[in-house]
């Protein structure tokens, strides 16, 4: 039984946020610490601290600047939200918002004496800050497919919001070691569940003939300066266990998480350095102390009351498909589980929307979407649910009108790029104007439509720190700095392979790309694919195989595509090519310049 | 009378109702500040034209004191000015008029378009009006010159940056801070409600005393906005810095910018 039914009619009754996630009074509290800050009266970490645990993060290379980070929790957002989050980024921000890949929203360069406005005007409509940076439990995921995915046992979005509601603000993980993630997914194939330091995707197994809903937990999973792939914690985790189990790895986390080394400090290192058979062990000892100890009775408080769904018919005419309709439906839209419904997903450049696509898409969710609202995706998208098939050229048509209609958002076009030298103090290279010029040269020569590519992905971190997620990328780049001689230019370290599904791996180093090279390092990579590939294989595919050692004929190891990309990536001299040392978006000489980070509080 | 005229001049802006009523009354002059085409297709009841663009072609106060005779504004006239770009350029008429001595001037504190939007009068007509004695009374004390700019900074003074965050952030006068125009308006209005505006200013450890010179991209319209929201909420010392940004770059003044980060590429345009 579908948790959905369907009604009538919705008429004018908007669904609206269930959970009020915002508190006026932090937004009062955050005015006036920064003016208590401003006249000296609160020195700068502990200011610093209470600034990261109210989600609102330094800018490069200067304080008075913030970015906010706004939580939503399974991704849900709610047209008011969208509406409200454009307001603030006209108002506060530069007119433009940014979608992460943990489903946030962040608005960028907002003065740090409006940051309390900010947060005003998100907890008005429900929306919070809190605890998105700093070392807290952040934005609880939840894949944006959850509840439409074919392949998924049930939908998991009422537990990842009841661990969300039963974790913000909760005084045991107010500060943790360093900050922890938690990631729902529906099915294997759909999530990150292998690279958060909880990942839960919904199980079901038979037993005594009776039928326990539950999950596969995995701990200790990551993308940093140092990577892992988390562990699955048992077969089978039940349902009544899910929050003891959450419990116990957040008391043992906090316990016995090293506080000294901040390199070192994510629950990753601790699963690493005990192994993870004692964590293991720990872990299942401490929730069986969770489970006998409580004082109370706690359970999460589960919201499975089913969702109304709303009659949407926009047209009754046999609508006509507009130019370029195939292509982007063929890259950008799903099929759900349930028969006559798509979930369909925008192609941002780098996450990037800005205020006036934030109302369209708000009108569009309206308008749209059966049940009125929009999810934030993984890959720094936007994700419509519930759109009928007959609806697609309408929907399509109005994308175009604004801009948010390009094709290619579930193919290797799409591509993550962090926010990199536009607004991070670590960043070396402008990994997010890079990620929006491979996408464009993508799409101009339509390699979302070649189905050879469909499964690859390209992702690019500005710094080793994997906030774009490289290490699961078929393609994966982070930024450093390069010398030929006295002069500096913008570089990638690129590996190959990298994937987060089941069989989940980071990817391997394969040789180091100048930035102004890596488009057409990528376009040779798959000319040497193209060259190599077998009947049916796939980009993805063919790089696995030559990773598994049964590569051949040319290329027989990630060895061979360095040697054949040498002539690609040599450096000229400055006087050969000026452009080659000046980075994207820049019009100077090249120099790598950092800041503090800014993760660890 | 002198009592009452400084009344008025507490009222930076006015809302619809109250000019409504000031129009039947006849007491009011309106200045319709738009394109004279779009002033020809309607326009507020009893409103005269004064295109921004024939304003600022001359604004010697010689200039604005000719025009403000011929539509009929005396001393004691008092006019309301009304813009369809979110009051930046009726407050730089304003201003002006302000500037060459008028005392009673207010904005409306809607545009035109909302104006439309919520059904009010509109009409073609176009009035016309005796000519009348207006004395020139100018009021340097709400004008900043560029030479003015430093030695007011010495004594305290803040200087604000009404252009947008990544404007600003790219150049700027040296020590200026920002308040971008988008951050004063409402919804529905052309400036948000006072205590809000109050608050954003109070955020910043700004006093009700300290000095204020509001400066923007090229001729003193948006900062003309930051003028009046200021203004609004009882800051006695504002001042205009006319000429703003434009100016200061032409005569090749020290500029200060966020270096080292690439802003720019963040915006979704």
């Amino acid at each position: 039984m579908s948790k959905t039914s369907l009604s009538q009619s919705r008429g004018n009754n908007l669904p609206k946020p269930k959970i009020n996630w915002g508190r006026l009074e932090e937004a009062e509290k955050f005015a006036e610490m920064v003016k208590l800050f401003r006249r000296g009266k609160i020195n700068r970490d502990d200011f610093r601290r209470f600034r990261l645990q109210h989600g609102a993060y330094g800018s490069r290379m200067t304080d008075d600047y913030s970015m906010v980070r706004v939580k939503v929790p399974a991704g849900e957002i709610f047209p008011e939200q969208l509406e409200r989050l454009a307001q603030l980024s006209e108002a506060f921000s530069i007119g433009s918002a940014h979608v992460s890949t943990r489903q946030n929203f962040q608005l960028h360069w907002i003065a740090l004496e409006d940051v309390s406005e900010v947060m005003r005007g998100l907890a008005e409509v429900g929306l919070t800050s809190r605890e998105a940076c700093g070392n807290s439990v952040r934005n609880v995921m939840c894949s944006p497919l959850a509840g439409t995915c074919p392949q998924e046992v049930f939908d998991p979005t009422p537990y990842a919001l009841a661990t969300a509601k039963f974790l913000l603000r909760n005084p045991m993980n107010q500060a943790l070691p360093r900050k922890f993630k938690l990631n729902f997914t529906c099915c294997e194939k759909h999530g990150m569940a292998r690279i958060a330091d909880i990942g839960l995707i919904p199980q079901r197994i038979d037993a005594d003939g009776k039928t326990y809903a539950g999950f596969k937990i995995f701990l200790g999973g990551g993308l940093g300066a140092q990577s892992f792939v988390g562990y699955q914690l048992e077969e089978f985790t039940p349902e009544d266990d899910l929050l003891y189990t959450i419990i116990g790895v957040l008391r043992v986390y906090d316990r016995m998480g090293n506080r000294e080394n901040m390199a070192r400090n994510r629950m990753r290192y601790l699963v690493n350095e005990l192994g993870w058979e004692k964590f293991q062990n720990i872990v299942l000892k401490e929730r069986a102390v969770v489970r006998t100890t409580q004082s109370v009775m706690i359970k999460l408080e589960l919201d499975k009351i089913p969702e109304v769904l709303g009659k949407i018919s926009i047209s009754s005419d046999t609508p006509s498909k507009p130019e370029g309709f195939s292509r982007w439906e063929k890259s950008n839209v799903i099929k759900q589980k349930q028969n006559g419904y798509n979930s369909v997903f925008l192609t941002l450049e780098s996450g990037d929307v800005t205020a006036n696509q934030l109302r369209i898409i708000a009108e569009i969710a309206k308008e749209f979407s059966a049940e009125g609202r929009a999810r934030t995706g993984f890959l720094q998208d936007i994700v419509f649910r519930w759109v009928k098939d007959e609806d697609l050229p309408k929907l399509y048509s109005r994308l175009l009108e604004v801009g948010l209609a390009n094709a290619g958002a579930l193919t290797m076009a799409s591509v993550i790029g962090c926010s990199g030298t536009t607004s991070c103090n670590l960043a070396l290279t402008n990994s997010h104007r890079i990620a929006k010029e491979i996408q464009r040269k993508f799409l101009e020569l339509k390699l979302d439509n070649d189905d050879d590519l469909r499964d690859a992905t390209i992702k690019i971190s500005g710094c080793p720190n994997s906030c774009g997620q490289h290490e699961i990328a078929t393609i994966g780049f982070y930024g450093g700095g390069g010398r030929m001689g006295k002069d500096m230019y913008p570089l990638y370290i690129m590996s190959l392979g990298g994937r987060a599904d089941e069989q989940a791996m980071l990817g391997l180093t394969c040789t180091k790309v100048p930035a102004k090279r890596v488009i057409s390092t990528i376009l040779k990579i798959i000319e040497i694919f193209k060259s190599e590939k077998k009947n049916g294989e796939t980009l993805d595919s063919w790089i696995h195989r030559v990773i598994d050692g049964n590569g051949g004929p040319t290329v027989k190891s990630l060895n061979d595509i360095k040697e054949i990309l040498k002539p690609v990536v040599v450096a000229p001299t400055i006087e050969q090519d000026k452009d080659f040392y000046v980075d994207y978006g820049n019009d100077g000489n090249y120099h790598a310049r950092t800041g503090r980070g800014e993760c660890a509080a | 009378m002198r009592c009452l005229n400084k009344e008025k001049i507490m009222r930076p802006t006015i809302d619809a109702d109250t000019l409504r009523s000031e129009i039947r009354d006849k007491s009011v002059r309106v200045l319709d500040i738009r394109k004279e085409e779009d002033y020809k297709q309607n326009h507020i009841s009893s409103a005269v034209n004064l295109p921004l663009a024939n304003l600022l072609a001359d604004d010697s106060p010689e200039k604005v004191l000719q025009f403000v005779q011929s539509v009929g504004i005396d001393d004691e006239t008092p006019v309301i000015v009304y813009d369809d770009t979110f009051g930046a350029l009726a407050s730089r008429v304003a201003w002006t008029l302000q500037y060459i001595g008028h005392e009673d001037v207010s904005l409306l504190d809607i545009t035109f378009g909302t104006w439309k939007k919520m059904g009010l009068e509109t009409s073609t007509e176009k009035l016309s009006f005796d000519k009348k004695n207006h004395s020139l009374k100018l009021r340097p004390e709400i004008l900043a010159t560029v030479d003015y700019l430093g030695p007011a900074k010495e004594k305290g003074a803040i200087l604000v940056d009404n252009r947008e965050r990544l404007n600003f952030l790219e150049n700027h006068i040296p020590g200026a801070i920002n308040i971008p125009y988008r951050m004063l308006a409402s919804t529905d209005n052309i400036l948000r409600p006072k205590e809000e505006l109050k608050r954003l200013i109070q955020n910043r450890n700004i006093s009700p005393d300290t000095e204020v010179i509001t400066y923007c991209g090229s001729v003193g319209t948006l900062s003309g906005l930051g003028y009046y929201a200021l203004k609004s909420i009882g800051m006695e010392n504002v001042k205009l810095y006319v000429r703003s940004f434009k100016e200061w770059k032409a005569l090749e003044k020290p500029i200060e910018r966020q270096n080292d980060a690439n802003y720019w590429d963040l915006s979704a345009e």
